[in-house]
């Protein structure tokens, strides 16, 4: 099913080829601007004195002899912000009945997770502020913390806000009826639990901010390493009265975000508050200890799921309970319930079954808050749904391949919805399950597994297949009261030597966001990709749009680009079409010439124009005004979601003895719509496969019984490394939405969703013959021993 | 995390280098490759008023024989273990262990008196020097002493060294034919500290096992001899039966504690998994010819 031909896909076109970022080679040679980088006149630097309780009342704090030290320029406590910032709510209101409490930069009285700030320091260095950090002490008095899942929902539970009934921040329902006679009347009923360690992002380049407000302008700067600078832009501006206009939020080179750096944390908003207390920039960089406490973390899931199946193996029915734990507050502004409101909507949503309940329960703890990090919810909806249907075709006697493909809604079922209620424009399951039958060769496989099985070596092959959120409309914030911008704008301008400069909304952290956007400016105007600038990051060049997040830089932002250099090329050919007196529908523009339609010769070159609009237009007829930059926005209208498919395979070996997992190779066929870079789509699916392997055999964030967080370093906390990454063979479909003219959906999260999916099945594969299972991400060598009953 | 100021003095040789830390008695430590000094310098897990930086003693560099021993000095980094001539002929162990310590990047920096030193029970070299016998001479106020690898290492992080000591050199009995080493680790991910390793050399004679040393790593306080194991093998045909009296015998060698991701079991499960295989790959290598 690949995309019908278009005018995109002409020979030459930029859409569609593989070609490198202009920027990596920047960046390669040390080039990068970061946030760290900038060392601004009379800077000064913040250091936070962090709580080493889980729960805790601050009693008194004596910041005396910190205060004292030479270089020290202010000791700051949760009053002093309180009285310049106003508090934030990390609630939207179409999550109906959810609560969080108020939260300032720093706690006015208790302490809520072990790495809290309490206290920040401003001092002309670093380590300055450091020092000054050991000669502040704080008073304690320590409450209960609530630490563990199963206790926190016990009633009579210890409580993270003592001054309410209960920690639950959020239950959420809902049922397509008829689940209880599915199961009635099924044949075959499996149940499973699952659990799901937290981890944390872990982005190369730590949280970074400079603040920097000039009393005498009443302006404010800030450069942040984040995605959204619209949105601080906007909460800098309400929380601290400032109007917006003058907020100027400058996100330059991002060394990863993931979704980590889209969040309010309290040091960021501290930080502003300090320039404006001192008058001087302050920065902050959270260093890799302070990251693992207060980064969010993510996935703290523990899943109760049946499944209904009938004797031909057809699931009937699903039942699904949902228990996630968020940490003490929930995140500002997307708040901390996305991740398992996506949970319950898209368990199961590869399938063509009609029953479907699930009920989600949001509940607090004295931890580390947790919020959106890449593939939010996918990976534990995709590892419920697909290790339910592995079990599911065991029991029935099915190979999982054939198992899927009896279940998988079909290629030419759309449009259609699923259980949940989400809306499927085109999805192409069928298409990508034979795609994947041939990528691994799977018979030749399974002979393989069969084949070394007989000579004590236990391979395991498991398959996955997924759907996955892209493209979100205002449906995803906007309707909850949310200021997260669900459009994208953009300025192009033709410079007077005939190049483009396009200021677009959309940001990049390194996946190539600003290569895209060239590519279809280059490609929609006629000009070279080398010719065609890209700004973007800055609030004060671009327009306001929602950037760069949940799978939109392409579709959303792309679109953006399309119609707005589409906009530009009528124009400039509406002047082109007066100097050469021809209609402007009689010409194109090729390769930075102007040529005739019909002829393909080169009348004019778009520089000359450009020449004559800035410097001649006297030349031009009388009453004409060259329109040589174009503003333009597009906001997603149809689907509330541009949904994407795809399937993953994995071929593990399993060391009975030790219980460890070797990656032999991983397998991705997925379908975004149309494909602007393969090269970069494919790098997206590897980056992402390799989270999500990190998630199915390394990444946990431990803790201890009083709320410690025990392997807070890169150590102890393990992320996947090239080592142990197997090869990932990468195949698409193109199905494009017909929602917008570029018909790109989003790539950033496939390789996540489903990639520790994949793996728990395999690993379960290579165990069948012992008997053992494994319902528990990730899969330690502890885990595998333990299902093998090896000590 | 930066560190607290500090103060910095260049030694160039042994003895201006134990003159300055006579001279601040506890307030000063030396520093060799820096990768283990300054990471806790950075957490200010350690913030010692002065460094004594010995990378430049020329004492404490180079790789000599001497009659029976091998003399490695101090400062022989680790990737040195893998491109130096006589470490390969004498001393094969080390370099067997050598690919396995961290990164290429930190092997670059890092040395053998620093890791010794430091006595990391889950590092390799010091369990590896353990295995060999080797004697480590140290250089303090008194003179010089040489001190065997059993009494070498005395508790978690702590050592025959006293403050203001300096490792020299370690000392390695000369390789001969008749000896075989097998080494092997078992770690999460590539160049991560193991989750337990071993290290073992033994001398065979008519085919059998006529002496063996065995010591474990990341078992324990301090890298560990197994010493039940190796009276279970000495004298001893290496078979698959003897082999597993050898990994019943583990147990009476190690006590593991429970870690927040190993329980104790698991450890001692895995210990004798790895002691299992490498005794398995030395019984294919005992009639080889060196
Ligand atoms: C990311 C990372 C991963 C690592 N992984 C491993 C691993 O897998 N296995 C492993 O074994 N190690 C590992 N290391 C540690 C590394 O091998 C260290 O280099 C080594 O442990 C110490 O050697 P150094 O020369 O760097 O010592 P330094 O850091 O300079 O010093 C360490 C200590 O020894 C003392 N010291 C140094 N030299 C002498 C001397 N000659 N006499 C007396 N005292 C001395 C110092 O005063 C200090 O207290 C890792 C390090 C890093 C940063």
């Amino acid at each position: 099913m690949s995309a019908p031909l278009t005018s995109l896909d002409r020979p030459n076109s930029y859409i569609g080829r593989a070609v490198p970022r202009p920027n990596a080679k920047r960046l390669l040679a040390g080039r990068g601007r970061y946030v760290t980088d900038i060392r601004l006149p009379r800077m000064l630097h913040a250091a936070f004195l962090r709580s080493s309780h889980a729960h805790a009342r601050i009693i008194s704090i004596d910041a005396e002899a910190a205060r004292a030290l030479p270089g020290v320029h202010l000791v700051a406590t949760g009053p002093d912000l309180a009285k310049i910032c106003t508090p934030w709510t990390g609630t939207l209101d179409h999550f109906k009945g959810m609560t969080s409490e108020p939260q300032l930069p720093l706690p006015l009285e208790r302490v809520v997770w072990a790495g809290q700030a309490v206290v920040a320091v401003v001092a002309e260095s670093r380590a300055l502020a450091e020092d000054a950090l050991e000669l502040i002490s704080v008073d304690y008095e320590e409450l209960p913390a609530v630490v563990d899942l199963d206790a926190a929902r016990q009633s009579g539970a210890e409580r993270v806000n003592p001054a309410v009934g209960s920690n639950i921040c959020f239950r959420a329902q809902l049922d397509s009826g008829g689940v209880d006679d599915a199961f009635a009347s099924a044949l075959h009923v499996i149940e499973q639990d699952f659990s799901f360690g937290r981890h944390t992002p872990v982005t190369l380049e730590p949280r970074a901010i400079i603040a920097d407000y000039e009393s005498e302008s009443g302006m404010l700067t800030v450069h942040h390493a984040t995605q959204t600078p619209y949105q601080f832009q906007d909460l800098y501006s309400r929380h601290y009265g400032i109007p917006e206009a003058r907020v100027r939020v400058i996100a330059p080179d991002i060394g990863g975000s993931f979704g980590m750096k889209l969040h309010v944390y309290h040091e960021d908003m501290a930080v502003v508050g300090l320039s404006m207390l001192l008058g001087r920039p302050v920065k902050y960089v959270a260093d890799r200890i302070e990251s693992f406490v207060s980064d969010i973390h993510a996935r703290d899931h523990q899943v109760k799921a049946r499944m209904a199946v009938d004797a031909a193996g057809k699931i009937l029915a699903m039942d699904v309970h949902d228990v996630t734990a968020i940490g003490a507050f929930s995140t500002y502004p997307r708040t901390s319930v996305v991740e398992g409101n996506q949970v319950i909507r898209l368990i199961g949503a590869p399938y063509d079954f009609k029953s479907y309940r699930a009920a989600l329960e949001v509940v607090f703890q004295n931890k580390v808050q947790t919020s959106q990090y890449r593939a939010v919810g996918h990976p534990i909806a995709c590892a419920v749904t697909e290790r339910m249907v592995d079990l599911a075709a065991a029991r029935v006697g099915l190979d999982p391949l054939a198992m899927r493909a009896n279940n998988v809604i079909a290629d030419d079922a759309y449009p259609t919805a699923s259980p949940t209620g989400y809306k499927f424009e085109a999805l192409s399951h069928q298409a990508c399950l034979e795609r994947l039958r041939r990528l691994m060769d799977y018979d030749a496989l399974r002979a393989e597994q069969a084949e070394l099985r007989r000579r004590g070596i236990h391979r395991g092959i498991g398959i996955a297949t997924f759907v996955e959120i892209t493209n979100p409309s205002p449906a995803f914030y906007g309707v909850g009261g949310a200021r997260i911008s669900s459009q994208d704008g953009a300025t192009l301008s033709l410079t007077p030597s005939g190049e483009v400069r396009c200021a677009i909304s959309v940001t990049e952290q390194g996946q190539g966001t600003e290569a895209i956007i060239s590519q279809i400016v280059a490609d929609q105007l006629g000009v070279a990709q080398e010719h065609v600038k890209i700004l973007t990051g800055d609030t004060e060049v671009t327009p306001h749009g929602g950037a760069t997040w949940a799978c939109r830089g392409a579709g959303i932002g792309g679109e953006t680009a399309l119609q707005a250099a589409r906009q530009l090329k009528a124009n400039i050919l509406e002047i082109a079409g007066l100097i050469l007196q021809e209609q402007p529908a009689a010409l194109d523009i090729v390769d930075g010439q102007v040529v005739g339609k019909a002829t393909q010769k080169p009348r004019l070159s778009v520089a000359e124009i450009a020449r004559i609009s800035y410097f001649r237009s006297d030349t031009l007829p009388p009453g004409t005004q060259a329109q040589l930059t174009v503003s333009h926005h597009f906001a997603p209208q149809g689907y509330p979601f541009a949904f994407t498919n795809g399937i993953q395979g994995c071929y593990l070996e399993v060391d009975v003895d030790t219980g460890f997992v070797k990656l032999l190779k991983h397998y991705v066929v997925e379908d975004c719509g149309r494909i602007i870079n393969p090269m970069l789509v494919d790098e997206q699916l590897r980056g992402g496969v390799v989270q999500g392997l990190g998630a199915a055999l390394f990444e946990e964030c431990r803790y201890g019984e009083t709320g410690q967080l025990l392997n807070g370093s890169l150590a102890d906390y393990l992320v996947p490394m090239a080592m142990e990454m197997p090869d990932i063979v990468i195949d698409h479909v193109e199905t494009p939405t017909a929602d917008t003219i570029l018909g790109a959906k989003g790539c950033g999260e496939a390789g996540t969703a489903a990639a520790s999916a994949c793996v728990l099945n395999a690993v379960n594969d290579a165990l069948t013959t012992f008997g053992a299972s494994i319902n528990a991400i990730p899969i330690t060598p502890a885990r595998v021993l333990k299902a093998l009953n090896r000590y | 995390m930066k560190a607290r100021a500090f103060s910095y003095f260049r030694a160039r040789t042994i003895d201006e280098a134990l003159d300055a830390a006579a001279r601040s008695g506890d307030e000063a430590r030396f520093i060799a490759g820096g990768q283990s000094l300054v990471p806790a310098l950075a957490l200010r897990l350690q913030a010692p008023r002065l460094l004594i930086d010995i990378n430049h003693i020329d004492d404490l560099s180079g790789v000599t024989r001497e009659g029976e021993w091998l003399r490695i000095g101090a400062l022989t980094r680790h990737c040195q273990m893998l491109t130096e001539p006589l470490i390969a002929q004498f001393a094969p162990l080390l370099r067997a262990a050598a690919p396995y310590v961290a990164h290429p990047a930190i092997r670059n920096r890092g040395t053998l008196g620093g890791s010794v030193a430091l006595a990391d029970p889950a590092s390799e070299f010091p369990a590896v020097v353990l295995a060999l016998g080797a004697e480590m001479e140290i250089a303090g106020p008194a003179g010089r002493r040489r001190v065997g690898a059993d009494e070498f290492f005395v508790d978690l992080f702590e050592t025959a060294l006293a403050p203001g000591e300096l490792l020299v050199a370690v000392h390695v009995p000369l390789f001969r034919a008749n000896q075989r080493i097998a080494f092997d680790e078992l770690a999460r991910r590539r160049g991560d500290y193991a989750l337990v390793g071993c290290g073992m050399i033994a001398t065979v004679e008519q085919d059998l096992i006529a002496d063996i040393r065995v010591a474990l790593f990341s078992v324990g306080n301090v890298p560990t001899r197994a010493r039940s194991v190796e009276a279970a093998l000495a004298g001893a045909c290496l078979d698959a039966d003897r082999i597993a009296a050898a990994q019943a015998a583990l147990d009476g060698d190690l006590a593991p504690d429970d870690s927040d991701d190993v329980p104790a079991a698991m450890r001692l499960h895995l210990a004798r998994v790895l002691l299992g295989r490498l005794l398995g790959s030395l019984l294919g290598r005992l009639g080889e010819t060196a």
